[in-house]
């Protein structure tokens, strides 16, 4: 299977900026089927996490109010041109996904 | 009596097996970081205090949200968090008008600069509300956006 992350990261002036989107329906568990009238289960990202080297650079709590496919930056100091980024998230139905990529010059 | 007393110890084991079994079957205890009550409080206040340990932040000018005035798709709204605060250790994010306030919690470790941007869902017209914690307290600010069309019902 493809992977559900799309991971972008780049470096200006010492900091990383990393820009990432997520497949993911982000359910809220509020909305209900507008034919049947039943409650649609909950099923959204809980966990984001971002790593460089290996190292915890971002940790996110979410609830469903993160919107749908999410869009996800953030920046930390100290990336070099090369280096690995790792993007994970762990969701309400206790799935996970995680991809990699490396800051672009 | 010493099938009594077997009976017992069995029973008890059991008892022990099924929380054990409980425990691994359920995602939210392989999540339990994930603070649900927060995360499922229908009060901004609640949220707060049960995340952040109090239900005031003091208003900051070094707290920046940007965030459209007029949502033209209230089920994607980008908002932009960042400070110029001292050891800021986590910016945690509201949408005042939910059913569900409280949004996202992102924690700051080493290295991280402080600033998120993200898109969220409002359910109609409303604050967005930013608290950054330090250790001199918490900080924040809030911003309206307007929602026009109907809210996204989250």
């Amino acid at each position: 299977m493809a992977s559900s992350i799309r991971i972008r990261a780049k470096l200006e002036n010492g900091v990383t900026t990393v820009k990432t989107l997520m497949t993911h329906p982000m359910e809220t568990g509020l909305r209900k089927d507008e034919e049947t009238d039943e409650t649609i289960p909950a099923h959204f990202i809980q966990e984001v996490t971002g790593k460089w080297r290996d190292q915890v650079v971002m940790k996110g709590q979410w609830s469903g109010g993160v919107s749908k496919n999410p869009y996800l930056s953030f920046q930390f100091k100290g990336g070099e041109p090369g280096d690995a980024i790792e993007i994970s998230w762990m969701d309400s139905q206790g799935n996970s996904d995680s991809a990699t990529t490396k800051i672009a010059d | 009596m010493i099938d009594q007393k077997r009976r017992k110890l069995l029973k008890g084991s059991l008892g022990v097996g099924l929380v054990a079994g409980a425990g691994l079957l359920s995602p939210q205890a392989l999540l339990a970081a994930w603070p649900e009550a927060a995360f499922t409080a229908e009060d901004k206040a609640a949220a707060m205090k049960d995340l952040l340990g109090s239900e005031t932040f003091e208003n900051s000018d070094a707290v920046k949200i940007e965030a459209p005035p007029v949502a033209e798709n209230s089920a994607a709204v980008r908002v932009t968090v960042s400070t110029d605060l001292e050891d800021a250790k986590s910016i945690t994010i509201f949408a005042a008008g939910n059913q569900r306030p409280l949004i996202a919690s992102f924690e700051l470790p080493e290295h991280a600069v402080p600033y998120v941007s993200l898109n969220i869902k409002m359910a109609e017209t409303a604050d967005v509300i930013a608290v950054v914690q330090t250790p001199k307290g918490l900080f924040g600010a809030a911003r309206m956006v307007e929602v026009t069309a109907g809210g996204c019902g989250a």
